[in-house]
């Protein structure tokens, strides 16, 4: 069972991270990612959201089942989501107003994003149980927050020191340098734990 | 069956998700002052900073809360003070609308040395006499560390000095802030003259630096009709609330340095 977590944890973090490998998620990946220290709020307020999304989808999701309205999988956990980026959104005005506002509109567009949609449909895809699940969210959201983090790394990085060529100024480098941190990502995909 | 079950089912988790909402909205409710938001409406929203608080929103909080004068936003000039004084129910007092001014023509006929180090304005103040490169000491640099500052496309590199667009400019102050060499005023939008240099140096001695420079040779001043030009520190410096926008002294000046605005000619 452990071996398994283990294994869920991994795959979801480094090798099939959602960004670089599933390439869920690019939205807020690239709006988000000028600053650091919002890339970060923004990581972990997705890893929130997609945690208590996969454990609340798996209840919701057997309560499907058992009603055999499995069709209705993607429309119910929209729904999950949508409340939970809510709760989210209104937690956060409250207890941090100065994160609120610089998550700005990204903060209720976590609600389409697909990364948090795509955790929870895979969570059914591949039959997870209810500790499976939520680890597989977990780590999925920790896998963005290490996407999300390294790329505004870069990206100040580029904003601060690198003379980038002017026609490549701006978005174009940044969809470069996702590209290459991506093609680097792709070195994971030898670990294999048995 | 099976269709009103899936009904049944999204109405009850619909419901369900809006009761622990509501509940949540009341756990987590934000009193919100309605004029707040208001005038945060009104206000440029560019955030640049000229009334002191920290953007728009921090403005906003000030005016409601009283620390700040329904005026406190520059940029926005009258207009906003009307508009935020009918919201908190007072009388806006007009102010004179003020835009930014360089005080440096360029025209400095060469550098003291060769800057190689990072193109900023003050970052090369930093460096050797801490006055800068350009032979003039007064002189703008022409990095732009105020075009970076102006959040309103107000200010401009032009022939390596910074000149700004005066019906573009909201006098926010910004870039005067920012300049490390102080060269930038605020003074009256629409007159019609005014002086672009700052030297300190004697009249020789500007002349061998500066092609186009002050060299306080007073007739300006003895032209002006109303008293409102002065030489001080070896340069002409015009006193706004004396001055008429005549254009006299601008036709009498021997280096064509006082700049004349036809427009605001009376």
């Amino acid at each position: 069972m452990l071996t398994k977590l283990i294994s869920i944890s991994l795959s979801a973090i480094l090798v099939e991270n959602f960004i670089f490998s599933k390439f869920l998620g690019i939205c807020p990946f690239l709006g988000v990612s000028k600053k650091m220290d919002t890339a970060l709020c923004m990581g972990l307020a997705v890893t929130f959201v997609m945690t208590l999304a996969s454990a609340v989808c798996w209840g919701v999701n057997l309560l499907l089942v058992r009603l055999e309205l499995a069709y209705m999988q993607t429309l119910a956990f929209i729904l999950v989501i949508a409340s939970l980026v809510q709760f989210v959104e209104l937690f956060l005005r409250k207890k941090s107003p100065a994160l609120y506002r610089s998550l700005g509109i990204y903060l209720p567009l976590i609600t389409t994003n697909c990364a948090v949609l795509g955790v929870v449909l895979l969570n059914v895809q591949e039959s997870y149980g209810f500790l499976e699940s939520v680890v597989y969210g977990i780590t999925g959201g920790l896998g963005f927050l290490l996407a999300i983090t390294l790329f505004s790394g870069v990206r100040e990085r580029l904003d601060y020191s690198a003379e980038v060529p002017e026609c490549f100024e701006g978005f174009p480098i940044a969809l470069i340098t996702a590209g290459l941190i991506a093609l680097a990502f792709m070195g994971f995909s030898g670990l294999k734990m048995v | 069956m099976n269709t009103l079950n899936a009904v049944l089912l999204l109405a009850l988790l619909g419901g369900l998700f809006g009761l622990a909402l509501s509940y949540a909205a009341k756990v987590y409710e934000v009193p919100v002052d309605q004029r707040e938001e208001r005038i945060s409406e009104i206000l440029p929203g560019a955030n640049c900073g000229g009334c002191g608080f920290a953007g728009c929103g921090g403005c906003a909080a000030a005016i409601v809360s009283g620390r700040a004068p329904v005026s406190s936003c520059v940029p926005g000039g009258n207009a906003t003070a009307v508009k935020v004084a009918e919201i908190m129910g007072v009388e806006a007092e007009i102010q004179e609308l003020k835009v930014a001014f360089v005080r440096c023509a360029g025209g400095s006929t060469g550098q003291k040395y060769d800057y190689d180090g990072v193109k900023d304005c003050l970052a090369a103040t930093l460096v050797g006499s801490a006055k800068g490169f350009q032979l003039c000491e007064q002189g703008c640099l022409g990095y732009g560390s105020c075009v970076e500052a102006c959040k309103f496309n107000a200010i401009h590199i032009i022939d390596g000095v910074a000149r700004v667009d005066s019906d573009a400019c909201t006098g926010c102050g910004q870039c005067a802030a920012a300049c490390p060499k102080k060269l930038i005023d605020l003074i009256p939008y629409g007159v019609a003259v005014s002086i672009p240099c700052s030297g300190c140096d004697k009249g020789a001695a500007t002349k061998k630096l500066c092609g186009s420079g002050c060299i306080g040779c007073a007739l300006c001043e003895k032209s002006c009709g109303h008293g409102a030009v002065r030489v001080i520190d070896n340069h002409a410096v015009i006193d706004y609330t004396k001055c008429v926008s005549c254009g006299v002294c601008a036709e009498k000046c021997p280096r064509s340095l006082i700049t004349l605005d036809a427009r605001f000619i009376k």
